[in-house]
């Protein structure tokens, strides 16, 4: 066998076993979070609130703040984000501001979420005297916001630029161009950069300790601590108690399974947009 | 702006220009704001300790005595495993996933791989202690006691108690971590090369290595870099997964086995039960050293990417 | 975007729906995770005796002073007592509320629970690396008729800050002199470099590490002890009487603190006098503010407090928590009446 197809057997064989080593630690991963999240699993998960240490319980309260924490913390930083990424994917190569921006939103990327916590905590939580699902969201949004904004300008300079040339040449204005054209073909990409930016702040926990707090009840009010599902799952984990150990892991199941939940429309949402704009 | 000189359409385009740039010099403000915060907290420490603060190798609550130097080899010796793990596994899954592989095949595949992004960092943490810290212990560790130790340059790395924790097992954690966004990433980036290029290249009789090694990864090469340089930021960072793993000791060892710290993991673990007002103040620095060190890493990314 | 925005409305309306049972007042504490499962399960039983909500989150006793302090929360709570100058100068009371005891567990081929005797001498030089064998001679001579295979030890601390760590670290510097000189105590410390050491993340990470690691020792409170089934062994009272770990030998140590002459009742309970008083026993303290705004809230906080005090014993001990002694809730019922005043007016009657 002539030496270029040894070389060409041996690359597939590589990229194939990253691709399957990828898979086998997410197996491992998840046989070990579905094994031990089943156990706690059931309706009373949703219907009940997080009981006391020993009593029968589930994490109604939990589920809905995360729900709304998270909600809220991308509904602030998604539009900015992609505003944000949109300004840096329309500068010159050559800006400086751009430039500097870039570089930035890289470090906040990799700033430690609980110094973000920090940040709010006493930007927010200690100038209103209280700990508050809107600090709680703040917190959240900071942590989404370099990701949406990182992967909203990566997916926009991919759009080739004959497709904005052609906009032009019609006599659509650039901002017409960017939101009608660049958004659509850049799509698919920038709404996996916002659920990368999802994926990264359901989980989080250190940062909403103190800003949310918790609440061991139903908490809808946002000037008030709320309860969340990392906060809670973080503090029945780490406990000695098998009820809530057992919750435990069926609220990291549970936020897992949400995740997958919207990794799987966002897949089929690019591809239904197309088969209705092909049914028109 | 070269555009249409219609009034109607400059209007939109210097509104949606000024909301857009607004919204840019956000990122700008909240850094400044969280640099700003930290400095005003860490202060004490700073003017206790001077610029020297970075280079002492202590970490002593009882009297006092606060340093970042282990903190910071244990931050970036972690991040390093981790990247140079990640980068060829992330790469090689995304040229199987949009390369080699029928679409049939590559799309579970991928959407199982951006599942791993799906998982909670306190997951990794708790997998990592409870599955493959163990795994790791009996598996590679005994293994690599008996047959690695003894050799030159990297035998000391692996010479410690197989206990299954440590550096090596936190910088792995963090591969795991970090690979679904480079894999992504780098993914999307093969996606947008035309087919033209492909068939092209096919056409002349090279071998997929061929095409995708000379053809394919020059083109995406920023793209690449850009995954590799997002998954590192996040790797310095990441917090409860490290502190799970890492074994949580303010020291420098030659050996990947044994125990260390990161600066995120410290301060994640120190700072709720602290009370002494240097030792907050320390750790607040610690997080202020991690922006510095943060600034660094991603400058010197910046100029190789620059330079190629 | 749109899929996005659709998941948050209707998250959004969820949590409306939910919001009609959410009116009443909620009292937040913050602090100690220490007790955070008793102050949760007295909560529980509370709310349903009376309605009333009480909401305690585990943030650390750090935490809780620093919260309590800049009054973001109505309560704190901290594992280790606040300095008594430091409790004046902000104005704040701390009293006990409820006590536990931190065991030392191994992991030795061959040793079951309770059969292996160590000194808290001995167990300051494992931790210092100067024990590094089961083996020992030391711990030989202390345990003729037990086979002790010859292994190393490696010595499990807590990774993260803890009250456990502090008043673990507080019992060995009271038994042994070198390691209150060398290394003190804290709620986080420079482990000696000497032994080999492995840090678990909370009192779950140093009970993991145990189970599985041969030759392990570390120390956790006693329901990590007793729910993970690990070995736990003897240790010597401040009278030299070897103790098993138990509920009677905890209640001892308690009884036997002199709480009287504690201002402030700022008092650690280690190596308390008393030949049955377990050396490792330590109490948890509730931090308010003297001056309440809100007088109605802070007797509505002192209502629960009591009925905890009165009515939670054995939820407390279902836990492996041990009750506040009634000669300590009597003194701390006193400090309530006289210390805690809303505009000049005392609250508790």
């Amino acid at each position: 066998m002539p030496v270029r197809k040894i070389k060409n057997y041996a690359f597939i064989g590589f990229c194939t076993f990253c691709a399957l080593f990828g898979l086998v630690v997410l197996a491992s991963v998840l046989s070990s979070l579905v094994g031990k999240g089943i156990a706690g699993m059931g309706l009373h998960v949703f219907t009940e609130l997080t009981p006391g240490p020993g009593s029968h319980g589930g994490l109604k309260n939990a589920i809905v703040g995360s729900l709304i924490l998270t909600g809220l913390g991308i509904l602030i930083a998604a539009p900015l984000g992609v505003l944000a990424g949109t300004w840096l994917s329309e500068s010159d190569k050559s800006s400086k501001t751009a430039e500097s921006l870039r570089f930035l939103n890289g470090m906040l990327m990799s700033a430690p979420s609980i110094l973000v916590g920090l940040f709010v905590y006493k930007v927010v939580v200690v100038t209103t005297g209280s700990f508050s699902g809107w600090a709680g969201a703040t917190a959240l949004a900071i942590l989404a916001l370099p990701i949406i904004v990182s992967t909203t300008e990566e997916m926009l300079r991919l759009v080739p630029t004959t497709l904005k040339e052609a906009g032009s040449g019609l006599g659509a204005s650039r901002w017409r161009v960017i939101t009608q054209l660049c958004y659509r073909a850049a799509g698919p990409g920038i709404i996996t950069g916002i659920l990368l930016s999802v994926a990264r702040i359901t989980g989080e926990t250190a940062p909403l300790l103190f800003t949310a707090l918790n609440s061991n009840f139903m908490s809808t009010e946002l000037d008030k601590p709320m309860a969340n599902l990392p906060v809670t799952i973080y503090q029945y984990a780490m406990s000695p108690f098998q009820s809530w150990n057992e919750l435990a892991w069926a609220g990291a199941l549970l936020i897992t399974v949400f995740i997958l939940i919207i990794n799987l429309l966002s897949t089929a949402l690019p591809r239904w947009i197309k088969a209705r704009k092909a049914a028109k | 702006m070269l555009l249409t000189s219609m009034p109607r359409a400059m209007k939109g385009d210097s509104i949606f220009y000024r909301l857009s740039f607004t919204s840019a010099i956000l990122i700008f403000l909240v850094l400044i704001g969280i640099i700003l915060s930290l400095i005003d907290g860490g202060w004490q420490a700073l003017s206790e300790f001077g610029p020297g603060f970075v280079f002492r190798n202590i970490w002593d609550p009882v009297n006092s005595e606060f340093g970042a130097a282990s903190a910071i080899y244990g931050t970036l010796v972690s991040s390093l495993i981790a990247i140079v793990i990640a980068i060829p596994v992330g790469l090689g899954t995304a040229i199987f996933l949009a390369e080699l592989a029928p679409d049939w095949i590559s799309r579970p595949i991928s959407m199982a791989i951006e599942l791993l992004a799906a998982v909670p960092s306190i997951i990794y943490g708790m997998w990592g202690l409870f599955v493959f810290a163990p795994w790791f212990s009996e598996g590679f560790q005994f293994w690599a006691l008996e047959n690695l130790v003894g050799l030159p340059l990297i035998g000391p790395w692996f010479d410690g108690p197989p206990i299954g924790i440590g550096l090596l097992t936190a910088g792995i954690i963090l591969s795991f971590m970090i690979l679904p966004i480079i894999t992504a990433l780098t993914r999307d980036a093969l996606k947008t090369i035309p087919n033209v290029v492909r068939e092209a290249a096919y056409g002349v009789g090279a071998t997929p290595y061929e095409v995708i090694t000379r053809v394919l990864l020059p083109s995406i090469k920023n793209a690449a870099v850009g995954a590799g340089i997002l998954g590192l930021g996040r790797a310095l960072g990441e917090t409860m997964a490290v502190a799970f793993v890492i074994g949580g000791a303010n020291r420098i060892e030659t050996s990947l086995f044994m125990p260390a710290s990161s600066i995120s993991s410290t301060i994640a673990q120190q700072f709720n039960e602290a009370t002494n007002e240097m030792h907050i103040s320390s750790l607040i620095s610690l997080g202020l050293v991690l922006f510095v060190l943060t600034f660094i890493v991603m400058g010197i990314a910046r100029l190789l990417l620059r330079k190629r | 975007m749109k899929l996005l925005k659709s998941v948050v409305m209707s998250s959004m309306l969820v949590a409306a729906s939910f919001s009609a049972s959410a009116k009443t007042e909620v009292i937040n504490g913050a602090g100690a995770s220490f007790p955070h499962p008793i102050y949760a399960k007295w909560a529980e039983e509370y709310q349903k005796e009376t309605g009333i909500r009480i909401n305690y989150q585990a943030i650390g006793s750090g935490g809780g002073i620093r919260q309590i302090t800049a009054k973001t929360v109505d309560f704190g709570a901290s594992d280790a007592p606040m300095d008594i100058k430091e409790l004046n100068k902000e104005e704040m009371i701390q009293f006990p509320m409820v006590m536990g005891a931190i065991v030392p567990v191994i992991n030795v081929p061959g040793i079951e629970s309770g059969e292996l005797k160590l000194t808290g001498e001995i167990l300051a030089d494992i931790y210092m690396g100067k024990i590094k064998k089961w083996n020992d001679e030391r711990i030989t001579a202390l345990n003729p008729g037990i086979e002790i295979p010859e292994q190393a030890i490696y010595v499990v601390h807590r990774s993260d800050g803890s009250g456990t760590t502090y008043n673990f670290t507080d019992y060995l510097s009271q038994v042994s002199p070198e390691w209150k000189e060398k290394i003190g105590r804290n709620t986080d410390i420079t482990w000696p470099k000497e032994a080999t050491t492995i840090g678990g993340n909370g009192n779950a990470g140093v009970a993991n590490f145990v189970g599985r690691t041969r030759g392990a020792i570390g120390y956790v409170e006693y329901a990590y002890a007793k729910q993970n089934d690990l070995t736990y062994t003897q240790l010597d009272s401040a009278e030299g009487k070897f103790l098993q770990p138990s509920m009677e030998t905890f209640q001892a140590a308690a009884a036997n603190a002199d709480w009287k002459n504690a201002p402030g009742f700022e008092l650690l309970l280690n190596n308390q006098p008393g030949a049955d008083s377990w050396p490792m026993t330590a109490a948890t303290f509730i931090l308010m503010h003297k001056d309440q705004v809100n007088a109605e809230k802070a007797e509505q906080i002192i209502d629960f407090f009591e009925w905890s005090y009165e009515k939670g014993d054995e939820l407390a001990a279902d836990l492996d928590y041990i009750p506040m002694p009634e000669t300590v809730v009597n003194m701390v019922e006193n400090v309530w009446k006289e210390d805690l005043t809303s505009n000049g007016q005392t609250i508790i009657e």
